[in-house]
């Protein structure tokens, strides 16, 4: 009879590459964060006045507010060995041919040139803080769609509409995080969808961290006006570093009236990362926002999406998945609030958890006081693969109004030896086998998301679930 | 030339019970062999034994397929050198299609990629073959399924994977008479290659009514109580176990 299995550390080499670049290849700014320090980004960036003092603004919050103590420990953070800003020299450029050959080859380990021929409709992809490659298919554009780096466009026509959205619906005081990406923000996609606008295909960014201690603050502000429809892609992918790694990103959406928006993320940091990414979305009457959401990577994360349902009869759907493996402690969930009448959400959140790694499900329902007939449906399911795993479901619904249908769903499960022995009498390894299971628990997620990254998943999945079995 | 199933004196514990005391079977190519017996005699016990379920403890005996030792092998092992068991309660498995699980069962057993056009035709005609819709295919693995769908995936799963060793576990309890004549259609297409062997284990007689039969074996508490030809089965038809009973 075998011994007990134990599934060894996931090899994480295919994405722990990076080609060594010599120092004077970047501008640097100083370790820390001082008043100086946000000014040089601001001058450098060439900012307008309102956001030079948004970032101003930004700081003094930061120095003021205290990190989150209610989460994973922040301990490994030190914000004094964070180089904030590193910018690579090459400035932006419209085609392939024109990026730099090691950057490019390292992209290329990424998959990003297969996904472009995927014919999906544009890139952004972010080397460190600065955007370096930017295309976008011509009919996409001739749409009336923007897809452009956030910095280009504060200084086009669109930088009205970007000062009327920026940092509104997630305002440095947010939380401490918030506003240290206020202060040092960098990078990022700005969309606009005009009205009616269907974009067929999905638009894509790849953002990755490259150098060793740098953080990484990129902004991707999207508004769908009414009627539009689009679905934005974003995919993280980072090499390995001693050093603690910062993500504080932000993402906020704007769905108008009877738009849809569909924002699906992979992100797959590596494991020395503090992902303290926010997200909100804010929708319309009759608008409807999807999150599709897979979490891989990362040392620690705090990650809640949040969606308030302003208007009448406005929607959301969160499907989620998180694998925490070896040394990760990954906090994730979400928030919706339902502020308009007829609203509706429903989640769907799967965790994995194996090795020792600590997988929390946060889910937060508020429905306001004149949310009337709201309904929710929340639905958390948990694997996990050996004893030494831990998850956690927290709920918590707040609930203000009389005429609220919510329920709430929590499943825990092991993968049974009955149910091993069943796929591996069929000619599977218990390796095989396992993954093969932990893939078909995955599905509700791989289902929403294009091919090509459904099948970059499915890989993750494997690669996390194949070790030697002993 | 080795047979091709050679079982000496198998003991088998489960949980610290003796379950099999020295069971001894031989089966070779070409032939049909029944397991019969009461509730509780073992029977399935020996076929998750042979198959290297690893709750089931082999405290004595050998069992050699093809003339290797196989105690050593892991169920994939096993499953690789072409034993096959068809499991009287199938797991159901969320997410994973029973065609995507099909294929990568054969991709693991063969080690290359199956080509998806011929592995769908192929697919196709044994769903057909069994009155099984094409959409079976694509739903959850045995997920939803009713107690006649599983066995007839069972089936199916023995009639794509082609199997040399297969050991059918109650695959004829819990179906209808309909549904007993579509396994049997199935199961006569695997007794087709004279290369293979089969072994049924029942406790009932309806599946083997269609079928051809070389011996017959009775087991009770955990021991051979008797092997015969067919005439075995209609005998025990006649007078049940209770002679047998200690």
């Amino acid at each position: 009879m075998k011994e007990k299995t134990r599934v060894d550390d996931v090899d994480r080499n295919l994405y722990d590459f990076r080609f060594e670049e010599s120092d004077e290849d970047f501008y640097k700014v100083e370790s820390g964060l001082t008043p100086e320090i946000v000014e040089q980004i601001s001058r450098e960036k060439k900012d307008p006045q309102w956001m030079r003092e948004l970032r101003l603004d930004s700081l003094k919050a930061y120095n003021e507010m205290e990190a989150p103590d209610w989460g994973p420990s922040l301990e490994g953070l030190n914000m004094r060995d964070i180089v904030t800003y590193i910018k690579p020299k090459t400035e932006m450029v419209a085609s392939w041919d024109e990026v730099p050959t090691d950057i490019k080859e390292t992209f290329e380990r990424l998959g990003i040139p297969q996904a472009e021929r995927e014919s999906l409709a544009g890139v952004g992809a972010q080397y460190d803080s600065e955007l370096v490659y930017h295309n976008m298919k011509q009919e996409v554009a001739e749409q009336g769609v923007v897809y452009t780096d956030l910095e280009s466009a504060l200084h086009g026509p669109y930088s009205e509409m970007i000062r009327e959205h920026f940092m509104k619906l997630l305002p440095a005081r947010d939380h401490k995080f918030m506003a240290l990406h206020g202060a040092v923000w960098s990078g990022g996609s700005f969309v606009y969808v005009p009205p009616g606008v269907k974009v067929e295909i999905p638009l894509q960014s790849y953002f990755r961290l490259n150098a060793p201690g740098a953080g990484q603050f990129e902004h991707t502000l999207i508004i769908v006006d009414e009627g539009a429809d689009l679905h934005f892609i974003e995919g993280c992918s980072a090499p390995k570093y001693n050093i603690a790694n910062l993500h504080a990103g932000a993402v906020e959406l704007y769905v108008r009236k009877n738009a849809r928006l569909r924002y699906s993320t992979i992100e797959n940091w590596s494991k020395n990362m503090y992902n303290l990414n926010s997200k909100r979305a804010l929708v319309e009457e009759g608008g409807k926002m999807e999150w599709v959401s897979g979490s891989f990577g990362s040392h620690t994360g705090y990650l809640y999406p949040m969606t308030i349902l302003k208007g009448d009869n406005s929607k959301c759907e969160f499907t989620g998945i998180t694998f925490a493996g070896k040394g990760q402690n990954l906090d994730t969930g979400l928030k919706i609030v339902h502020s308009g009448k007829n609203t509706t959400s429903a989640v769907n959140t799967k965790s994995i958890s194996k090795d020792g790694g600590i997988g929390t499900m946060r889910s937060s329902v508020l429905v306001n006081p004149g949310a009337e007939n709201a309904k929710s449906t929340v639905d958390c399911a948990t694997l996990m693969l050996d004893s030494d795993s831990c998850s956690d479901t927290i709920p918590v619904m707040d609930i203000r109004t009389q005429s609220a249908d919510v329920g709430h769903e929590a499943k825990i499960g092991r993968i049974s030896n009955d149910a091993i022995f069943y796929l591996m009498s069929r000619g599977m390894t218990e390796e095989d086998a396992r993954a093969m299971i932990v893939s078909g628990f995955a599905d509700n997620v791989s289902k929403e998301l294009p091919l090509e990254y459904a099948i970059e998943m499915n890989n993750l999945i494997r690669l996390e679930m194949v070790g030697s079995i002993g | 030339m080795s047979k091709l199933l050679t079982i000496n004196d198998l003991t088998v514990n489960v949980k610290d019970k003796t379950i099999l005391h020295g069971i001894n079977l031989e089966v070779d190519r070409g032939e049909t062999h029944v397991l019969m017996g009461p509730n509780g005699a073992g029977k399935s016990t020996l076929g998750n034994a042979i198959m290297g379920n690893p709750n089931y403890e082999i405290t004595r005996g050998s069992v050699f397929f093809n003339g290797e030792d196989i105690l050593e092998d892991d169920a994939a092992e096993r499953a690789k050198k072409g034993i096959f068991l068809s499991f009287q309660n199938p797991i159901e498995v969320p997410g994973i299609s029973l065609a995507d699980f099909i294929r990568n069962s054969l991709d693991c057993k063969n080690g290359t990629r199956t080509k998806i056009w011929e592995f769908r035709k192929e697919l196709d005609e044994k769903l057909k073959l069994l009155n099984m819709d094409e959409s079976y295919a694509d739903r959850d693995l045995n997920l939803g399924f009713s107690g006649g769908e599983k066995k007839k995936a069972e089936i199916l799963q023995l009639l794509m994977l082609n199997p040399t060793l297969a050991i059918l576990d109650e695959t004829d309890s819990g179906l209808d008479v309909d549904a007993v004549r579509t396994v049997s259609a199935g199961v006569k297409e695997f007794q087709k290659d004279p290369g293979r062997a089969l072994i049924i284990i029942t406790h009932s007689t309806r599946i083997l009514e269609q079928l051809h039969v070389d011996y017959t074996h009775i087991m009770v508490e955990g021991r051979m109580a008797e092997t015969g030809d067919a005439s075995l089965v209609d005998k025990v038809n006649r007078e049940g176990f209770i002679k047998y009973a200690s």
